[in-house]
């Protein structure tokens, strides 16, 4: 049995939970899981399934892989195809088309493209090859940019002069108030991200409910967490309630982890920053401050992107606004497919359409 | 957006390096986010660094009742 | 500049060799038309013909494997082990008794000649304990930087049984669904020592022959309908090769499926899923339902298959595709394997 982990896909907890579930469903109701794991989540477990059809789950934005605009693919492309370097990136990024191509396809064509798990690696790979430029293509979330920000930090410690990073960085709360805004789906409560909220805490939701009345619900990543999610979410409608709730409490405090937000901002500041689907969104990317600007890539190296091209007919920012399901998609299953993306919402594996596509629709 | 694990603190130096556990498998690990981790602590585990310890304490809170609710569920049934 | 993407891509990528979706197609598209004949067709682990023109009399089953896996060395196994099972079991796997294996090298120049001498040592065992001889091979030296150290081939040639028909399109609605034992291990044995992605994982790769087991199980009942032995691809690919090759729908139930806590443990880490992690000691057996129980007990008397457990069964419906209900009771589609599985983080 693996600890904190297996308890969490007991039955009996699943059929009391989805029973609790369908009790207090009485109306139409739409709640939006904002992460892409959540995705994965519900469709791997075949949660759809078991919840009441007035209950709606949408999903959100919330793939960085998916949000990233082709624009930044090519650029790193573009390094990753000059001579003599080495491009670390997470699994997630190798698949995902740019405007031409994807970096899975510039490695069979001969760039030095290389899979890491952690940003450590990178580090690890820089110091070992201090003749070789190691660039970071550095994706994701709050979760992920503390990671980051310790790799870039520990670069310094060890005085690398070969070892960049190029930030596509992304923050989820101005991407979730950008959806509110834009008003264009109904969303009757926000399934929130668990792993985020490891590291940012509860505050930053607080405007969700106070300026839009948007009840919110922290939620871990096992099947019991996201039933249970569900759940709170669907008791706080009932009760006329809309706070920030936190269901996955062994894993999120309120306060976050305040030192690792601290070593974000040591070398991290906001910029404005665009997302696929939902455009340009302010405050809601990161760059280097201007301190640790010796080891930003597009600083460093001069790279010529060919223009950018969005594919025709592809929906994927329809779909990551909640807007459209992947069915509504012409593309969807016929010309794009896994093995044959168009966007990235198929290819990501927390994205949207490929979860539709592997584990099928309810 | 993020895979992060429950694993086991077994071993932490004092370059904030150490070894994590789970289900047997033992993978280097980070502490540089999380310097306050233990040996014997479980810790989230993302992309090679501990973000937060798991609270023990809330993780069982959170078993009771969830099994209070399959109980529920099996009075019922 | 043309937009390509994967399907339309004018070169070879890895992902055409990781036994999922893209492999399929590969030779479904590049080596079955120009080749074609009806043996070919059978597209079954081995090809099985008779040596008469007219069919009658001794059958024989002949199949091939490269080995290209890295490291050479594994724990519970290494790259000669290997070659000998999975070529073996790929004749086991319509039924033959696995007689005489072929073993071609190529050699990477500066290849140190101990590792060449435990990896032949190595053979010598498996092929031993299999049964099998090895009487016919071939050694090539490739300059440093053309071979990875080491590549190996096997062929095989077996005997089938008068009276033994198991092939991927023999599933009927109604069988029981048995798997052998474990999944995942031999995958993730080694990933773990992969540069990269090191970590110390207690699984040891599953390399097996299983011409022992698949004997017993042969001995128990002649209602066994098809074999398959999940390598790349994993449990997931050969359930959907079959589903659609015997146009039926499956259905498996993910508390049944073994899992190891150490390969469990080393897929949550990586992001993997252990239904597409390469096994090369286990076999998936889809057996008439009157004969379920008595397989599954023969099964369970050998050496390999101690852990084998009954995990779902056919059904008619959807046809060519593969359900799951999963540890909370939802029901999911598990589909093939699309190009590789890469370590994720979200």
């Amino acid at each position: 049995m693996v600890r904190y982990v297996q308890e969490f896909h007991d039955a009996a907890a699943a059929r009391g939970l989805t029973a609790a579930i369908e009790r207090i469903t009485s109306r139409s109701v739409n709640l939006m899981e904002v992460c892409g794991t959540h995705t994965v989540a519900i469709f791997r477990h075949g949660i759809r399934q078991l919840l009441p059809p007035p209950l709606s789950m949408l999903s959100g934005p919330g793939c960085p892989v998916c949000v990233t605009t082709n624009a930044d693919i090519d650029k790193a492309i573009a390094l990753a195809e000059q001579p003599g370097v080495t491009l670390a990136t997470f699994g997630d990024m190798m698949k995902v088309p740019g405007s031409y191509q994807s970096l899975q396809q510039v490695k069979a064509d001969g760039s030095d493209v290389r899979v890491v798990y952690s940003p450590r690696d990178a580090v690890c790979m820089a110091r070992d090859n201090p003749q070789r430029p190691v660039i970071f293509f550095a994706v994701g979330f709050e979760t992920t940019v503390p990671t980051i920000a310790a790799s870039l930090l520990e670069a310094e410690a060890l005085g690398l002069k070969n070892f960049y990073l190029i930030s596509v960085h992304k923050l989820i709360p101005p991407a979730m108030r950008a959806l509110l805004e834009a008003g264009e789906v109904s969303i009757d409560g926000f399934i929130c991200p668990g792993h985020v909220s490891v590291v940012i805490g509860s505050q930053p939701y607080k405007f969700i409910p106070q300026q839009y009345g948007v009840p919110c619900v922290i939620t871990g990543f096992e099947p019991l967490d996201v039933l249970q999610g569900i759940e709170m979410l669907l008791r706080q409608i009932a009760d006329g309630r809309a706070e920030v709730e936190i269901q996955y409490r062994r894993g999120v405090r309120p306060e976050g982890n305040p030192l690792a937000r601290e070593l974000v901002s040591r070398v991290f500041e906001e910029t404005d920053a665009g997302w696929r689907g939902l455009g340009r969104i302010p405050s809601s990317g990161l760059k280097l401050r201007p301190e640790y600007k010796r080891f930003d890539a597009e600083e460093t190296f001069a790279i010529n992107p060919p223009p950018t091209k969005e594919h025709e007919g592809c929906l994927c920012g329809d779909i990551l606004r909640g807007v459209k399901t992947p069915p509504d998609c012409p593309l969807f299953a016929g010309a794009c497919t896994p093995e044959s993306p168009v966007g990235p919402c198929m290819v990501s594996s927390e994205g949207t359409c490929a979860g539709w596509y592997q584990y099928g629709s309810r | 957006m993020c895979l992060a694990i429950p694993a086991r603190v077994v071993q932490i130096n004092e370059q904030s390096l150490g070894l994590v556990e789970l289900g047997g498998v033992v993978r280097e690990a980070s502490f540089m986010l999380l310097p306050d981790a233990l040996v014997g602590d479980y810790v989230l585990l993302h992309a090679g660094y501990a973000l937060q310890k798991v609270d023990e304490a809330e993780a069982e809170e959170t078993l009771r009742l969830l099994a209070e609710m399959a109980e529920a569920g099996r009075a019922e049934a | 500049m043309a937009r390509r993407n994967v399907a339309g891509t004018s070169k070879i990528l890895l992902a055409h060799g990781s036994g999922g979706r893209l492999s399929h197609e590969l030779v479904a598209k590049e080596f079955v038309p120009p080749w074609a004949n009806p043996i070919l067709d059978q597209l079954n682990d081995s090809a099985v013909f008779a040596l008469s023109r007219d069919g009658s009399g001794p059958r024989l089953a002949f199949t091939t494997d490269s080995y290209v896996v890295k490291p050479l060395f594994f724990k519970g196994g290494d790259i000669g082990r290997l070659a000998v099972c999975g070529t073996v079991n790929d004749l086991a796997m319509v039924g033959a008794r696995p007689l005489y294996l072929s073993a071609s090298f190529v050699i990477e120049e500066g290849l140190s000649l101990a590792t060449m001498r435990t990896v032949v040592q190595s053979m010598r065992q498996a092929a031993a304990e299999a049964g099998v001889q090895i009487v016919t091979g071939d050694t090539k030296v490739v300059e440093g930087g053309a071979a990875d150290e080491l590549f190996v081939n096997t062929a095989g040639l077996g005997l089938v049984p008068p009276g033994v028909e198991i092939g991927g399109d023999r599933a009927r609605v109604g069988d029981a669904i048995i798997l052998s034992g474990s999944i995942g291990d031999h995958g993730i044995a080694v990933l773990s020592q992969r540069e990269g992605l090191e970590f110390e994982a207690p699984v040891a790769s599953d390399v097996a022959p299983l011409s022992g087991l698949v004997a017993a199980m042969l001995a128990a009942s002649t209602n066994v309908h098809v074999l398959r032995d999940p390598t790349r691809g994993g449990l997931a690919t050969s359930l959907n090769e079959i589903a659609q090759q015997s146009r039926v729908g499956i259905q498996i139930d993910e508390p049944k499926i073994p899992v190891r806590d150490g390969v469990w443990g080393a897929c949550e880490m990586l992001g993997f899923d252990p239904l597409y992690v390469a096994n090369e000691g286990k076999l998936v057996a889809i057996v008439g339902p009157e004969d379920g129980e008595k397989v599954l007990t023969a099964m369970r008397g050998t050496r390999y298959g101690e852990e084998a457990a009954i995990i779902g069964e056919v059904v008619a419906e959807p046809e060519g595709k593969v359900l799951m209900k999963t540890t909370i009771g939802g029901t999911r589609i598990v589909h093939m394997l699309v190009g590789e599985m890469l370590p994720r983080i979200c």
